[in-house]
């Protein structure tokens, strides 16, 4: 970890801070400047910094928090939600546990912070159950800002999902914590109007909410100039897969694939980069001919693909991109919510024919069916939620440039696998 | 088996600590709705598990039907609807977990468990699933072990031993 300003504070072995040890580095001088100010001018803050939402969309948060409505305008009494969103399983994506662990502090000054700034006075962390660890430490954390009178008026509570990625989707999240089958809602209205038990609602990131805290801190400017492009801040990159050194790196906005790749020992296994996914299992495959693409929403949109949660999957020429494809077809078949039949129905068919390829067992006429899937399902607006259209794009990226491989497969099976 | 006061005590909690607000229906009231995914992890805590006759018991607290509490406990993941080994063993078949050795690993565990997947061992002592990325990329191949859900990795075929005895 860095001296940069979103994850310095974070200790190597993730122990988290005590309140005591917190304050001591500063901790909620943050929180003190935001209520000095008035909620807007909160989020007039956070829009010229130009933080965009870490969650996987790069929405700009501002906007987002503007959605919300004035308290007083909105129809019966009730109480408004922010939810923190750490319900993070995305294959490769392993950033906002490190929030969790090993700074819950920080994402209750962000989360207070943002409550200010959208009048909320009920705040949920959403957090998956195999982060036993994390959850604890927000538990606790949380208890120990309570006690301390921290939190003001707002209401902060842990809870722990129950399982499944799709948990993860703004809509399906509402549903889940609604006590239902998580299947995304249909917007409108938007969770803004009406969301958690039919009050307005934001949901965001674990990540762009640790970043509230750095720019109340440190100002708008300050902010934006942590970014080498225009995207403001930050990030934190996982990068995993075939490098020597797998890590999380938090680098400017628009650090590219080359540096952080060599910062982390550079490609492992026969130390020739093949392609790599920049976002995630859903993002689209680039090449070594993208090394140098500065990493944000932007740019990383224009090269083909699409920079979601900034955890990166490094795939040397020795490890079979097939093989990745067939995981991430996998998962993402076993973590359909069932609703639309596309998603349900195509996802399974897909990941049986690539496991068909592996196996050595498929036909020639396979391709054509995985070519066509791919083309019909990842258009947006072909299914429900962006789940289908997420996963065809990662296998529409595998089929146009590893289409060699693939007829390769389909003569003999998967004769690289992933040996080292 | 009726269900143990304890455990009901803590069910009407979690239903009335999703009031006020969090939880609140729209016309303010507790909607024990809310807590009916608390309410299955309660009982899955505390019994390792969740059985019919735990699905009827929420069911009667809740005001829901059984149906209803099926149909969730089906369809979320961690929650058991069939009994769990003593042990559980979780392991990333995701794909920064592939790269790094993950199908040797997994092949190694079954054939000293002698199950597959979403199986338990005979004498009861293990189960093993598969779960997606654990948050563990830069320790892959990673598992989450035990009640606890500690993540262990890298493991290499050879920690087989460790991963057994870790998953306590
Ligand atoms: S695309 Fe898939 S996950 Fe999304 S709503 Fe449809 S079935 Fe559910
Ligand atoms: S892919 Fe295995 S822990 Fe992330």
């Amino acid at each position: 970890m860095t001296g940069l300003p979103l994850t310095r504070h974070a200790r190597p072995d993730r122990r988290p801070h005590s309140l005591a040890e917190w304050r001591a580095l500063g901790g909620y001088d943050a929180v003190a400047a935001a209520r000095a100010m008035a909620p807007a001018a909160v989020v007039d803050m956070v829009a010229a910094a130009a933080l965009n939402g870490r969650g996987g969309a790069g929405f700009p948060a501002a906007t987002k928090w503007r959605f919300m409505p004035a308290p007083g305008t909105t129809p019966g009494d009730g109480p408004s939600y922010l939810i923190v969103n750490g319900d993070e399983m995305e294959p490769g994506a392993f950033k906002d546990r490190l929030f969790l662990e090993a700074l819950p502090h920080q994402l209750i000054e962000g989360a207070i912070i943002a409550a200010h700034a959208m009048h909320v006075t009920e705040a949920i962390v959403l957090v998956r159950d195999a982060y036993r660890t994390g959850i604890a430490a927000m538990e606790t954390a949380i208890a120990e800002a309570e006690a301390a009178g921290l939190l003001g008026g707002l209401h902060m509570r842990v809870h722990g999902s129950a399982g499944r990625y799709i948990v993860g989707e703004e809509t399906a999240l509402i549903e889940a914590l609604e006590g239902k089958r998580a299947v995304p809602r249909k917007r409108p209205p938007f969770p803004a109007q009406s969301g958690l038990w039919g009050r307005p609602t934001t949901v965001n990131n674990v990540e762009t909410i640790a970043n509230a805290p750095v720019i109340l801190a440190g100002g708008a400017d300050a902010f934006r100039a942590l970014s080498r492009t225009g995207e403001g801040g930050t990030k934190l990159f996982g990068i995993s897969g075939r490098v020597h050194r797998p890590q999380l790196i938090e680098a400017p906005m628009g650090t590219t694939a080359r540096e952080l790749i060599d910062r982390c020992g550079g490609v492992s296994g026969s130390g020739v980069l093949r392609a790599f996914q920049p976002g995630g299992g859903a993002s689209g495959f680039l090449g070594p001919e993208h090394l140098d693409v500065p990493l944000d929403f932007g740019h990383v949109a224009a090269a083909g693909s699409m920079f979601g949660t900034g955890t990166m999957i490094v795939l040397d020429d020795s490890a079979c991109p097939i093989g990745v494809v067939a995981r991430h077809m996998r998962f993402y078949a076993r973590e359909s919510c069932g609703w639309c039949t596309p998603c349900r129905e195509g996802l399974p068919w897909a990941a049986r024919i690539l496991d068909a390829l592996e196996a050595g067992t498929a036909r020639a006429t396979d391709l054509d069916v995985l070519r066509m899937t791919a083309a019909e399902g990842s258009p947006r607006g072909r299914s429900f939620c962006d789940l289908m259209g997420g996963a065809m794009q990662s296998l529409g990226s595998a089929l146009a440039r590893f289409g060699d491989l693939f007829d390769d497969h389909l003569a003999h099976g998967c004769t690289i696998g992933a040996r080292h | 088996m009726s269900l143990p006061e304890p455990l009901a005590a803590d069910i009407r909690h979690a239903v009335a600590s999703h009031a006020p607000g969090v939880g609140a229906g729209s016309d303010g009231n507790a909607d024990p709705r809310g807590a009916v995914l608390e309410a299955l992890r309660l009982v899955q805590h505390a019994e390792g598990w969740v059985s019919d006759y735990r699905v009827a018991d929420i069911a009667a607290l809740l005001g829901m039907t059984t149906a209803e509490i099926d149909n969730l406990a089906t369809f979320y993941s961690h929650i058991f609807r069939r009994r769990v080994g003593k042990r559980l063993i979780m392991l990333c078949d995701g794909a920064s977990c592939y790269l790094n050795g993950a199908d040797a690993l997994r092949d190694a565990v079954q054939a000293r468990l002698g199950i597959g997947f979403g199986e338990t061992t005979p004498d009861g002592e293990f189960t093993l699933l598969n779960v997606c990325c654990v948050g563990g990329c830069d320790r892959a191949p990673a598992a989450v072990t035990g009640r606890d859900r500690r993540l262990c990795g890298p493991l290499a075929p050879g920690d087989l031993d460790a991963l057994l005895a870790d998953a306590e």
